[in-house]
Formats: C-alpha cells, structure tokens, sequence
C-alpha cells in the first residue's frame, strides 16, 4: 500500500531523505547541463531544474506497483522512483548499463511500470488505458501521469479526460504547471483555466502552491487514497517553476524574470530554512553525481541487440 | 548563404508579397523564432500574421485549412515533423479532400512545413523522415528542401498548385551553404530538378532528395576518386506526384543503372514510388532493377554510435552503388 507519510521536519522543511534526493536531481541535472557544456552530451535533454520536489513529493504516495506515465522533462521523475542516477546517466550517454540500451535516451525510458514518451499528450490515453487494466485486474493501483501546462493544448488530454471520468478510472494527472511551454507564457497559450477543464469533466482538480514535500503529502494522502478506493481521476496542479532552459541554451526569458524565480526556489528556501544539514546533504549529493559522472563516461558504448 | 537563411528570407518576402498569408506553429515568433530559427524575425516584421500556436497540431492544421478556404494562404510549421502524425487527419481527410471532394475544385493554399530526420540524437520520436507517409495522397503534394533550390521560387511553386503541400526539411541541411557543388562537379537546374554531373555519360543515376544530396555527392566524389564510378545526379523539389525529368533520360539510357537514396526506414519507401515510375519507362533498358538506398529497418535509436550505424550515410551510398556494380 502507500508508503506512510513522512513525518514533518521543523520549520516544514523536507526531512534528510527527501532533501537528499531533491538534491540529488538537482545535481544531476546541473552536471547534465555542465557536461552539455563540455561538449560530452549528444542529442537533446530537457532539465527539470526547479520542479525537483514535485515527483519526491508524489512518489511517497505511490506504490511501486502503480504505473507511472512520465514526458519528457522526466528525469526527476525516474530517480525519484529509481534512485539510479547511473543508469539513467547511460541511457542519456549511451554507455553501458543504459537502462533502454540507449535507444531511447533521455525521453524514451520504459522501466518496469515507468515509462515516459516525447510526444506531447500522447501519454494520458495510454494512462487511462493502464488504469481500465488496473481497475479489474489489480484494484487500488492507479496510473499516475505527470503532464505540463502546455500539453493541455493537445486535443488527446481531453479525449482522455473525458473517457477517464466516465468510465470511472484510477488515474492520476499530475500538472506541473510551470508558467511556460518551451518559450510561450501559460498566458499566451492557455484560455480559461486547468480546474476549469478538469471541472468540465466533472473531474476533481487539487491546486498545489507550496514545495514544501511534508505538506503537499498531507494534503493530497486522502484525496489519492480516494482515487484508489472509489477508482475515480483526480487532477493535481503544482504552481511550480521551470529554472533552466527548455532544453539547452534556449532560453530568451529576461534574466531578471528568471532571477525572481530563482528567488521562490526550494533550493534557496531550503538553504536558509536548514544551516546545519543542507550544506552537508548538497556537497553529499554533488559528490555522488560526479562520481556517478566520471563512472558513466568511462563505460563503454551501450549494446543493442535488435530483435 | 546557409539553407536557413534562404528559407527565412523566402518566408520574409512572401509575407511581404502576400497580404493574406499566415505563418503559424509552435514558438514561431521572437524572440524565440522558433525551435529551429527558421522564423526568426517574421513576427516582429509581421506581428498579426505570424502566431504562436497552444500546442495543437491538429487543430492548427485545421485552422490552415480554414483560412485556405477563405481564401488566404498559410503555412504551418510542424516544430518536428514526427508530429505531422498529429495534423494527418486533417490533411488527409478535410484538406487535401476538400480540393476536389465537393465536386468543383476548391483551391487550398497551404503548405505544412516539416523538420525532420536524424543525425542529431533527438531519440525515435525525434528523428524519423515521414516522407513515405504522405506519398499517394490525392491533391496532396509532396516538396522536399533542398541545397539546390530557390526556396521562395519552390513556395510560389506550393501555392500555384491550389492544393494542399507537405514541405520536408532535413533538419542538417539548415547548416549548410546552398548550392555549392565542387568542381569536377557541376550542376544545372531545370524544370524543379536539379542535375549534378560530371562530363560524359554517367555509369549509374541516383535519385535522391535535398536531405540527403550532400550524402550522395560526397559518395559520388569517393566513388569517382576509388572507384572511377561516374554518377550523375538528380534531385527533385517535389517528391510526390514524381516525374522524371525529360533530359533524365539520357542520363538513364547510357548508365541503365538507376539508385534511389533517401532516409526513411526501410519498407513503404518514397523510393519504391520512384522505382516505379523508372520501370515503366526504362524497364527494357536497365541493366538492373532500380536499387533503393535508405536507412536500416527499425526505430532509430538515440545514443549516437546506435543512430550512426541505422542512419543512411554517405558510405552506405558507397557500398551499394559499389555492390550492384559488382565491384
Ligand atoms: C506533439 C508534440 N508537439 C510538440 C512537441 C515539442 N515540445 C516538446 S516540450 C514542449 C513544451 C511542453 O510544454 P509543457 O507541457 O508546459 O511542459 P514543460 O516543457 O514546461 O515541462 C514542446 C512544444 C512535442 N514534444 N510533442
């Protein structure tokens, strides 16, 4: 069943172990970007920079044995799940012990009930698939799909929704509703609101603001736990920020807007709320990272056996 | 000038040209200037035509189409053109029909432009050369962008059809210059097909379009280097309906070897559309079926040593020209 709900930490702050894995994608994300830099990196990868503690927060009301559906701003989303920095690192390098053998690479990642796709809304009909599968033959799970604001632009998202509150579905759509979709503001892309289209479903819609992981878990443990026990969609909709660029150095926001961001960060929070266990636990999560880094990039080319 | 440039510039005049035509996609407009650049300053010269769209694919082609049916014209920009999937319904089953299906011809202006191929790492949702899939389509052309031709010439050519077109653009083209062959090279444009040759009658003809015409001449130039293989070669700006050039025949009378290249996966190919039309008209002549040249069957992978080995490339190209030769 779910994994109980973390005590509270003082001041609400995340307690060592979520810190440690918010820190942990952090430093990974930033060592992709760093090792991009370097010219070591090959294709694209989209750093989820910024949105850390959203899958931290949602993988403790998770069982493993729920499908998770991610996109493709979903490393954070994998190692909340995995903790398995290297071989994610692999499947983004193409070393071995990739986890899809390098196939697939940062967004096409298929892991026992995890899997993620690059295709904009594909995912949430496939979801609400699984949850028809999962509603007769494993009740109490769910399917759980991460999804951004603007992948409500797709026409299948409605389908799916649709479907998913008619046929009763256990399926959890996770908005991390970041204010932007590659370069075009929530606001120049997105009339009216998500708990307006989720109201139009008759689907129940929980907004979240705070990043505190404690918090956000207490909130939404029952609404989940309902999901599972009455078999109906919920969406939940993180007020949350992208920090990084799309992608790679495609960012033409104003520095000064990405700085005010910056501000509201749970990495800056965190650091002040935490003067004692914070440094510790982030020099502990660099230092994993680059080793798992200087390890990954001396592997050899991963192997694809194609059948 | 780089093949971006020329495209850019192209779509610059045409908007200029055209009061009533519309350029729409996802983060076209600036600063961002779309995931390519290839629309970089059209907002900022032309803020009501050129819009940034939700991403919508199906819709936006939708809303092409309805402005073709009012009369304007409009250009769609796929960001990568695995998601022409997305739009496919609506430019098979309502654009393309709409031309003739109502029983007098409608005219539909209107061109979806679609960044494709691989090379890049982008992974199998990324990278894939959807050609094949809109080949066969009534009142649907199919255009492909090339180092060899005039991009705004080519989009006149699109709208004077009154149909609706797909424009393929590999995505390593954008990076390169336009139109540069080197000596003892020489190439000549006619009639939409541009012909790179050397002096003489050729051993073999390859077909190929602009994605992969730097792949081929590179191949030619090996093969006439360490194979004294002369090649002659052709590429279309408009891969579907596909005609062979009138002067292509005598190219193909004295080689009787005929080679299609392009990088779709094996199977369905554009390729077996152009082998078609070359068996009808050369059949007795050829000294061998037409050869198709294309990338390995199968998804193609991200890690780079993985995509490079399902890739065609300039020695596949090598080697089967080489093989079917016998050499
Ligand atoms: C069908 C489709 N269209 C376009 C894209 C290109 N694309 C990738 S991510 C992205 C923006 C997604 O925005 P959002 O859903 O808000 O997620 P975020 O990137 O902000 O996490 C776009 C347009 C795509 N991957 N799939």
């Amino acid at each position: 069943m779910t994994q109980p709900v973390t005590a509270v930490s003082p001041a609400g702050t995340p307690d060592d172990a979520d810190l440690s894995l918010m820190l942990t994608i952090r430093a990974f994300e930033l060592k992709l970007l760093d090792l991009y830099g370097k010219g070591l990196l090959n294709g694209t990868t989209h750093t989820c920079l910024g949105q850390e503690y959203i899958p931290v927060a949602i993988e403790g009301l998770l069982d493993p044995r729920d499908h998770v559906f991610s996109n493709h701003r979903g490393h954070g989303h994998y190692l909340a799940r995995f903790r398995d920095p290297a071989g994610l690192l692999a499947e983004i390098m193409g070393r071995e012990g990739a986890v899809c053998a390098g196939v697939g690479g940062s967004q096409h990642i298929r892991r026992d009930r995890f899997l993620s796709t690059g295709v904009q809304g594909e995912s949430l009909p496939v979801a609400a698939g699984v949850a028809l599968h999962l509603k007769r033959a494993e009740p109490g799970r769910l399917a759980c799909v991460y999804v951004g604001d603007g992948t409500f632009g797709e026409g299948a998202v409605y389908e799916a929704l649709n479907i998913a509150s008619l046929w009763a579905l256990p399926l959890l759509v996770v908005v991390e509703n970041n204010g932007i979709a590659q370069s075009t503001p929530t606001a120049r892309h997105l009339a009216g609101s998500i708990a307006g289209r989720a109201a139009a479903f008759g689907i129940d819609h929980h907004l979240i603001g705070t990043s505190d992981v404690a918090e956000i878990r207490r909130t939404l443990e029952p609404l989940v736990a309902r999901v599972r026990s009455r078999s109906t969609p919920l969406v939940v909709e993180f007020v949350t920020r992208r920090l990084g660029p799309h992608s790679k150095g495609d960012d033409t926001r104003p520095a000064g807007a990405v700085q005010a961001l910056r501000e509201q960060d749970w990495y800056a929070w965190c650091a002040a709320a935490c003067p004692g266990r914070f440094p510790r636990l982030d020099a502990e999560a660099r230092a994993h990272i680059d080793a798992v880094a200087a390890e990954v990039t001396a592997r050899g080319p991963s192997r694809w056996v194609q059948s | 000038m780089r093949v971006a440039e020329n495209l850019n510039t192209a779509l610059a005049a045409l908007l200029a040209r055209e009061p009533d035509l519309y350029v729409l996609g996802e983060d076209v407009v600036d600063p961002y200037g779309g995931a390519f650049k290839i629309t970089r300053g059209l907002s900022t010269g032309f803020p009501d035509r050129v819009l940034s769209t939700p991403i919508s694919e199906n819709a936006v082609t939708g809303i092409a189409a309805g402005l073709a049916l009012s009369g304007d014209l409009a250009i769609v920009e796929i960001m990568f053109g695995d998601f022409a999937a997305l739009a496919f319904d609506q430019l098979l089953n309502f654009a393309s029909k709409s031309v003739s299906m109502y029983g007098s011809r409608l005219p539909m202006r209107m061109v979806v432009r679609c960044p494709v191929g691989g090379g890049r790492g982008y992974g199998p949702t990324h990278s894939q050369s959807l050609q094949k899939h809109f080949v066969g389509i009534p009142d649907l052309a199919v255009y492909e962008l090339s180092p060899f031709h005039d991009n705004l010439a080519v989009f006149e050519e699109m709208f004077a059809r009154g149909e609706p077109c797909v424009f393929f653009e590999d995505k390593v083209l954008y990076t390169r210059p336009m139109g540069v062959v080197e000596p003892p090279f020489s190439v000549a444009v006619s009639g939409g097909v541009a012909r790179v040759s050397l002096d003489g009658p050729p051993d073999c003809v390859v077909i190929a379009p602009g994605g992969v015409a730097h792949r081929a001449l590179a191949a030619m130039r090996s093969l006439l280097v360490e194979e004294e293989i002369a090649c002659t070669l052709l590429v279309p700006s408009r891969l579907y309906p596909f005609d062979l050039p009138d002067d292509a025949d005598a190219d193909i009378r004295a080689a009787r070897r005929v080679f299609v290249v392009e990088e779709s996966t094996a199977g369905g190919t554009w390729g077996a559309e152009v082998a078609h039309v070359v068996h009808r008209r050369h059949w007795g002549r050829l000294a061998q079926p037409v050869t198709l040249i294309h990338s390995a069957g199968g998804v193609i992978p991200t890690a780079a040593h993985l995509e490079r080995a399902a890739l065609v490339n300039e020695s596949t190209i090598h080697s089967a020209i080489t093989e079917a030769l016998g050499g």
